[in-house]
């Protein structure tokens, strides 16, 4: 098994961002700033990452670890709350609904016995519930603000003729849960044809039997569309009501 | 006469625009009162006022005696359904349409009933399957209207809505409304630039630069 990336190999990797600097600055994109700034702090949140997971799986403490998670969520949800400006608590709709679908999610893969209570086992496997759970709500909020805007009249004329609140938005809900959820279907079903993701890749490159590797992609499969179905309804159900005032009129 | 809507001292601003000022109106049950006036006057904002669909900024409203504000907003639109002008149909067919005003109140279709309500506006019992797409523009308003009146309001507020139709059904709509009003004892409302309309009224009330003036 050969898996060290040493510094020199690194360093000379690092050219790869040159590419995409070039680019920028040769078709005048405006994204070198930026480029630079995703680079370094990749950089340097990966190394922190890297030295503080190493201590905490020598450490193996439950609160650690729950801590460590209670802290991945907190970071989904307000990446996630960013997604939807103008929407009302969306940092406390976001953990909810992160919260829950990463717990939810979780437990079953816990008590199924697909995933072992240790902290090698539980942080990654949260990394990756809440990240696609923040994805998925960052796209249904999206998806309620650029609804609620271009179908005002529909909703109006609901709410004119006596429908409730639910009942003047479940169209645009129901949508909204469909742009959360889709990613991860259409990514269902491709998968393996078209990438061999991250959680398979990883364990077919630390040399485990590829045989066996697909099995743990299979059960991510499965997490991420608990876990962003999940995301998705507890966030548009409980944001869709910021889009009216307190006369249950549309803003 | 009680009146069945009373305003006092009305206003309507956004940020530092007045868009109505100090309307007193007191509407009468089973009136059928045409309300015109120039475009951008205040006309539509006032029916929507009434409507509950927005807020008077200062003022008084009641409906039945009590203030709108101890009214809950839903309850009180299905008593007082506003019309649009040039109306959104929902879904695929003109029945999702004709359907929605039993689906918010948790009941099945009564086939019947809106059969006999497309009748009477001149549309067939066909027009039920028929996808929204291909209705004209007159049949598009005639079926939003019937969304209005499957049940009954007791007051019904309309803006403009025989502006997108031609004499013949112009003349349809009119006359329902006026059974509406007579038979049913529908309060109406209605907002119009037709001078035809205008002539015809019972009773024309005007909106002029954000202020109303009534006449008998």
């Amino acid at each position: 098994m050969n898996l060290a990336v040493n510094n020199t190999s690194l360093f000379l990797a690092a050219m790869l961002v040159l590419v995409a600097l070039g680019i920028s600055l040769w078709q005048k994109l405006g994204l070198d700033r930026d480029i630079v700034i995703g680079v370094v702090r990749a950089v340097v949140q990966l190394f922190i990452v890297g030295y503080l997971l190493k201590y905490i799986f020598r450490v193996n403490n439950l609160w650690l670890t729950l801590a460590m998670i209670g802290f991945i969520i907190f970071n989904a949800a307000w990446n996630a709350k960013k997604r939807g400006p103008g929407i009302d608590h969306a940092l406390a709709i976001s953990l909810l609904a992160i919260f829950v679908s990463t717990g939810v999610t979780l437990g079953v893969l816990v008590l199924s016995g697909a995933i072992k209570f240790v902290p090698s086992q539980m942080i990654p496997i949260s990394g990756m519930i809440a990240s696609n759970s923040m994805v998925a709500i960052g796209l249904a909020y999206r998806s309620l603000n650029s609804q609620f805007h271009d179908q005002r009249q529909g909703v109006l004329e609901r709410l004119a003729l006596g429908a409730g609140l639910l009942e003047a938005s479940i169209a645009i809900v129901r949508e909204a849960i469909r742009t959360g959820m889709s990613p991860t279907i259409d990514s269902a079903k491709t998968v393996g044809l078209v990438s061999l993701p991250g959680m398979m890749s990883g364990l077919i490159f630390a040399g485990v039997d590829p045989v066996r590797a697909i099995r743990y992609q299979i059960m991510v499969t499965f997490m991420l569309l608990s876990a962003t179905s999940l995301g998705s309804i507890i966030a548009c159900y409980l944001a869709y009501r910021n889009f009216y005032n307190e006369q249950k009129q549309l803003k | 006469m009680n009146s069945l809507i009373s305003l006092e001292k009305v206003n309507y601003q956004i940020a530092d625009q007045h868009i109505l000022h100090d309307v007193d109106w007191q509407i009468p049950a089973g009136a059928h009162i045409t309300l015109t006036g120039p475009s951008g006057g205040g006309k539509s904002t006032l029916l929507r006022i009434i409507a509950a669909m927005i807020s008077k900024t200062s003022g008084t409203l009641t409906f039945d005696g009590q203030p709108i504000e101890s009214y809950d907003p839903i309850m009180y639109r299905r008593q007082v359904s506003y019309c649009f002008q040039q109306p959104t149909l929902f879904g695929e067919t003109v029945a999702d349409n004709l359907a929605f005003p039993y689906q918010i109140r948790k009941q099945v279709m009564d086939t019947q009933r809106v059969v006999t309500a497309l009748n009477n506006v001149g549309l067939s019992e066909r027009t039920l399957h028929q996808p929204i797409i291909e209705l004209s523009g007159g049949e598009r308003q005639r079926v939003a209207l019937i969304r209005n009146i499957l049940f009954l309001p007791k007051v019904l507020l309309l803006d403009e809505v025989t502006a997108g139709l031609d004499e013949n059904n112009k003349q349809i709509v009119h006359a329902w409304l006026r059974q509406l009003n007579e038979q049913d004892h529908v309060t109406t409302i209605m907002i119009t630039h037709d001078a035809t309309e205008i002539a015809a009224a019972d009773q024309l009330a005007k909106v002029v630069a954000g202020r109303l003036e009534v006449h008998a």
